[in-house]
């Protein structure tokens, strides 16, 4: 049987973002896939050296349950409905929401993005950087880690227009 | 169930126990048996589709309490 092949196209940088690519990543390389990820725009910071950029933001995001990761059994159930204004206004918000959803992380046997990153290193997913979007935002290649190409679009479709799942996250 | 290599993925979350599963497997020859202890909910399904994709055979999986069983057979 033919291997199979996943392409996914990451251009999300945040810490909760961070997941989905490097999660699928992994799986679908333990599963025998042949996969790619192309880091394009924000998704170039999931290629950082330094990954404490990653940051999650609860502001303008309905969907993210606030709750803390320590406490009785009550407490932790509280969600933390804090309203946008109070949010966008209170500083230091962003970076405590990231502590929380760090410690929520570790909790929850939940694996760190870098880990993860690397598992996907250790099993031969290939690292694709967008060239254009590093020169936009001023990055330089010492910015990011070894071992990734950076192509453009074209380099992309040579591997994603004949794979078998295509993603874009 | 007699197994050559035991792994213990207790307390770890989606995708890790497959993840450690694979690299175990990676340790083992064709025909050996590893054997995998977990807790993530998920594990039952997922070792299913990860034996089912691979090609490696799931000979059995057992649920007592939280903890779950696997025995697989390296392909």
């Amino acid at each position: 049987m033919e291997q199979k092949k996943l392409a996914i196209i990451a251009t999300k940088g945040t810490l909760d973002w961070a997941y989905p690519p490097f999660i699928l990543a992994s799986t679908a390389a333990a599963l025998d896939y042949a996969v790619e990820i192309f880091f394009t725009f924000y998704g170039l910071q999931l290629v950082r050296k330094d990954l404490s950029v990653l940051k999650v933001s609860p502001l303008g995001n309905p969907g993210m349950p606030m709750k803390m990761p320590f406490g009785p059994k009550w407490f932790r159930g509280i969600n933390w409905n804090v309203p946008n204004a109070i949010q966008a206004l209170v500083p230091g918000y962003e970076s405590l929401a990231t502590v929380l959803m760090k410690k929520t992380i570790a909790n929850n046997g939940v694996a760190t993005v870098a880990d993860l990153r690397m598992m996907c290193q250790e099993a031969d997913v290939k690292f694709l950087a967008c060239q254009m979007t590093v020169e936009l935002f001023g990055f330089e290649h010492s910015d990011f880690i070894d071992g990734i190409d950076y192509v453009g679009a074209a380099s992309f479709f040579a591997f994603a227009g004949d794979s078998d799942i295509c993603l874009y996250l | 169930m007699n197994f050559d290599k035991e792994l213990d993925a207790k307390g770890l979350n989606c995708p890790l126990p497959i993840l450690r599963c694979k690299k175990s497997l990676a340790e083992l020859t064709t025909g050996q048996i590893l054997k995998i202890v977990a807790t993530d909910p998920g594990a039952i399904k997922d070792f299913e589709a990860f034996a089912k994709q691979t090609g490696n055979e799931l000979l059995s999986s057992a649920q007592n309490g939280s903890e779950f069983t696997f025995f697989m057979k390296k392909k």
